[in-house]
C-alpha cells in the first residue's frame, strides 16, 4: 500500500490513540511514539503498529502517534484507518472474527 | 432457557473507551453503534474500531449487536461487508419500512457468509421501525426472515414522520409500542422498546419502563448505563409473583399426582394461560438468575 498523503485516524480521548501517517522519501518507517504509558507499553505499541503497517503492505511512511492509553485493537483499527486515508484507497480487507 | 433483552445498551461505534467498558454494566446486549452517533466524516474509522474489538475483545455470554447505516447509500453495504465477518450475534437494520428491507439486507448478509464459508444463518438480525409506513408494515418486517431476533422502535425518527414531538408519558407512541408488540408477539420475535433519552428523569424513566413492561415489550434500549438496574428492577419478576408462580406450579403437580385434570389453588380454578404466565415468570426469575435453577 502506498501512501501518497497525510491521513490521521483518532483522537485525544482517554483510551484512544491518533495516528498520523504521511508518505516518506525513504523505503523505511518512521515512526515516533508519545504516550502516556510509554514506560510500561512503549515497545507493545511500537510493535502493534508496526505489526499493523507490515499487514497492510506499508513500507514507507512518516508515522506519528500520541496515545492516550488504547488497547492494541484500538491501535490497529486506529493505524489500519489512517494508512488507508492516507493511501486514499476504500479496497477494504477483512480478514474475519475468532468469535 | 430463553435469552433475556430487558436491556439493550447503545454504545457510539467510535469512542474507544466505551466499546472497551460496555461489558461491565450488567446490561443483557450491548449494541455498538456505526449509524447516528457517528459523524459522516468518521464511518470508515468507526467500522474499523467496531470490527477491531469484535475480533479481539471478550465480552462474555452478552448478546452482542451492531446497528449498521441503512442500505440505501454505500456506507450500509461497506458496514456488512466488515461486520458479518467479526461475527456479532445480531445485525440491527435502522429505518426499517417494509418486508423487502429486510429481505435485501438479507440477501448481502447471506451473500458474505457464503463467500467466508461461515454457515448460512449464523448472523441474526434485527429490525429497528422508526416511521409511520414502518409501523403500518409492522407484521410483515416481523416475519420477513428466520434471522430476525426481535424488531424495535425507534422514536426519535417516528415522531418526526408523525409531525408530533415526545412527550414525558409518551401517548403519541401508543399505537407504534401497540403495533410492534403485538407484531412481534405475532411473528415469535422478541420486541424492544426505544430509548429514553433525558438521563437525569430517573421517576420518568422508570415510568416509562413500566409501561413498556405492561404492553408486552422484553425490554428496551439504554444509552446511559445508570438506566440498567432500574430497568432491570422493572423488569425481574418480584418475590411475590415467583411465590405466586411457585405455587401454581406446585398445584398441578399435586392434580397430577391425584390424577385430576383440573387444577385449582386456594379454592380458584387455574386455567391454561395462568399455567403459561407462571411458567413464563419462571423462567424469566432463572434467567434473570433470582431463583436459583434448582428450585424451578
Amino acid at each position: 500500500m502506498q501512501i501518497v498523503t497525510m491521513g490521521v485516524a483518532g483522537t485525544m480521548e482517554s483510551s484512544d490513540i491518533i495516528v498520523r501517517i504521511e508518505p516518506n522519501d525513504k523505503q523505511e518507517i518512521n515512526l515516533t511514539i508519545e504516550s502516556t504509558v510509554m514506560q510500561q507499553f512503549g515497545k507493545q505499541i511500537d510493535r502493534v503498529i508496526r505489526k499493523t503497517l507490515e499487514d497492510l503492505g506499508v513500507t514507507s511512511a512518516i508515522v506519528s502517534v500520541v496515545d492516550k492509553g488504547a488497547l492494541d485493537c484500538t491501535i490497529a483499527a486506529r493505524v489500519s484507518c489512517a494508512a488507508y486515508r492516507a493511501a486514499q484507497r476504500s479496497d477494504y480487507v477483512w480478514n474475519g472474527g475468532t468469535r | 432457557m430463553s435469552r433475556l433483552r430487558r436491556s439493550m445498551l447503545f454504545v457510539p461505534g467510535n469512542n474507544p473507551g466505551m466499546i472497551r467498558d460496555a461489558h461491565i454494566y450488567g446490561s443483557d446486549s450491548i449494541m455498538f453503534d456505526l449509524e447516528d452517533s457517528v459523524s459522516i466524516n468518521e464511518k470508515d474509522a468507526a467500522r474499523y474500531l467496531v470490527y477491531k474489538a469484535l475480533t479481539s475483545l471478550k465480552y462474555g455470554k452478552k448478546e452482542l449487536v451492531v446497528r449498521i447505516n441503512a442500505l440505501d447509500t454505500r456506507l450500509g453495504i461497506d458496514d456488512l461487508e466488515a461486520i458479518v465477518r467479526a461475527q456479532p450475534h445480531v445485525i440491527r437494520l435502522p429505518k426499517t419500512e417494509t418486508a423487502q428491507d429486510v429481505i435485501d439486507c438479507e440477501r448481502e448478509i447471506e451473500r458474505i457468509e457464503r463467500e467466508i464459508g461461515m454457515p448460512v444463518g449464523t448472523t441474526g438480525m434485527m429490525a429497528a421501525i422508526e416511521s409511520a409506513k414502518g409501523v403500518l408494515n409492522a407484521y410483515d418486517i416481523a416475519r420477513s426472515s428466520k434471522r430476525l431476533i426481535g424488531i424495535a422502535l425507534g422514536a426519535e425518527d417516528y415522531v418526526t414522520d408523525l409531525k408530533t414531538t415526545r412527550s414525558p408519558e409518551g401517548i403519541e407512541l401508543l399505537f407504534a409500542r401497540s403495533m410492534i408488540v403485538n407484531a412481534a408477539r405475532a411473528a415469535g420475535i422478541a420486541a424492544l422498546d426505544t430509548v429514553y433519552s433525558d438521563v437525569n428523569n430517573e421517576e420518568g424513566f422508570r415510568a416509562e419502563a413500566e409501561l413498556i413492561k405492561k404492553l408486552g415489550f422484553d425490554g428496551k434500549s439504554v444509552i446511559n448505563p445508570r438506566q440498567i438496574q432500574p430497568l432491570h428492577d422493572v423488569f425481574n419478576p418480584s418475590e411475590k409473583d415467583i411465590a405466586k408462580a411457585l405455587a401454581i406450579m406446585e398445584a398441578i403437580k399435586e392434580a397430577e399426582s391425584r390424577g385430576s385434570g383440573v387444577i385449582s389453588l386456594n379454592g380458584k380454578m387455574i386455567d391454561k394461560p395462568v399455567v403459561e404466565r407462571a411458567r413464563y415468570m419462571l423462567e424469566r426469575a432463572e434467567a434473570a438468575a433470582t431463583i436459583p435453577i434448582e428450585e424451578v
